[in-house]
């Protein structure tokens, strides 16, 4: 772990309590419980993690072999992810969140980081992970009329009938 | 001016020829299809491929690509379509004006070809008419021009509306030059019925 990250970590856990945080490859991740993330990641955008490079989702549902983070985090279902990086120190850094049925819930980071509205609008979309505070939270790459969350492992991967819910128009009528 | 003469024959001047006016539309549609490309993957990099210099789709009349679906007779499907995309599909289908065709280019327009996932509709025909299917994953450009040349004599015997235009196996055999020329193809008929049936009609009337 390099130590400035390292040094982040401490700070962190100073303002927090003592979260759970592990490293691979030089890739260090931290677990946030979803009633302090709106917090953390505040103090983290102060820390110089200016840069919110991505939000991502992972639904664990009878997953075989759980990461360390997620035992920590009672098997829960969705992972979700946060990639922050600091433009000024090249320091980079994982922030997961770990959610669950029935209605997967976390505070929108919007406000800090005005790239993630189209970031977890696509959550939204694929995952169904509601964002409490997001300023227009719609689908972003399904169609609007579309009401599964077809990234849930519980989806079939053809789908509910969906792709052949259209019109058909034959030679007669066009 | 035309004359008939005594023994009933139709005698006429030069330069002057008789034919049916379907005839001649339809030979004047097949020589001047404008298509419009909904290219939505690597079938429209071949297709790209197909008018540009090398292939030259005007040797075929049908050079002219259009964007704007008021202005073309020929739609070309070239790539997967997803769900979200088809309604815009049938959208431009129906501001096209008749007579209109449609080819269905590589396996993702025809089938959904490996994308059999919620998102992608398995075969644009299932919601558009499409007159001719193009295989290949992308298909080669002159796949598409071989197509284009079959949609062509299609057009001549407009045999669209009827459905008579799907009888066309024989036709197509005959038609592979190129393989004929590189490796004779010995055309199998006895697993074909509709091969069978072409044979023996062009047998009984003599035209082979």
């Amino acid at each position: 772990m390099s130590s400035s990250v390292a040094h982040v970590l401490a700070e962190v856990a100073d303002h927090f309590g003592n979260l759970h945080s592990s490293e691979f490859r030089g890739q260090t991740r931290v677990v946030v419980p979803e009633s302090q993330s709106l917090e953390v990641c505040s103090f983290l955008k102060e820390q110089g993690f200016d840069f919110l490079v991505d939000v991502s989702c992972v639904d664990y549902l009878e997953y075989r072999d759980p990461p360390m983070q997620m035992r920590s985090c009672a098997g829960r279902r969705y992972g979700l992810m946060y990639l922050l990086a600091s433009t000024m120190t090249n320091r980079r850094l994982t922030v997961r969140v770990f959610l669950d049925d029935p209605e997967p819930t976390v505070r929108s980071v919007v406000p800090l980081w005005e790239a993630a509205n189209w970031l977890e609008r696509e959550v939204w979309d694929l995952f169904g992970i509601q964002f409490v505070g997001h300023p227009d939270l719609r689908r972003l790459v399904m169609p609007e009329e579309f009401s599964a969350h077809p990234l849930r492992k519980d989806y079939p991967l053809q789908g509910r009938g969906e792709r052949h819910n259209f019109p058909v128009i034959t030679r007669e009528n066009s | 001016m035309a004359v008939i003469t005594g023994s009933g024959k139709l005698e006429l001047p030069e330069n002057v020829v008789v034919s049916r006016l379907d005839a001649l539309a339809n030979w004047c549609r097949k020589n001047s299809l404008w298509p419009m490309p909904f290219a939505t993957a690597c079938c429209g990099i071949e297709l790209m491929a197909t008018g540009a210099a090398k292939h030259d789709l005007a040797r075929f009349g049908a050079e002219v690509f259009r964007f704007s679906p008021r202005q073309c007779d020929l739609m070309i499907v070239a790539g997967r379509v997803v769900m979200k995309m088809l309604p815009v599909l049938q959208r431009i289908w129906q501001q096209m004006h008749e007579p209109k065709w449609c080819i269905s280019m590589g396996a993702c327009a025809s089938t959904g070809g490996v994308f059999d996932t919620y998102a992608v509709v398995q075969g644009v025909d299932r919601f558009i008419p499409v007159d001719m299917y193009v295989p290949g994953c992308p298909p080669r450009p002159e796949q598409l021009i071989q197509a284009i040349i079959d949609l062509q004599d299609k057009i001549q015997r407009e045999g669209t509306i009827s459905g008579r235009e799907f009888d066309t196996a024989a036709r197509q055999l005959r038609k592979r030059a190129l393989v004929e020329i590189t490796a004779p193809l010995s055309i199998d008929a006895s697993r074909n019925p509709v091969l069978q049936r072409e044979l023996a009609a062009e047998a009984l009337s003599g035209r082979s």
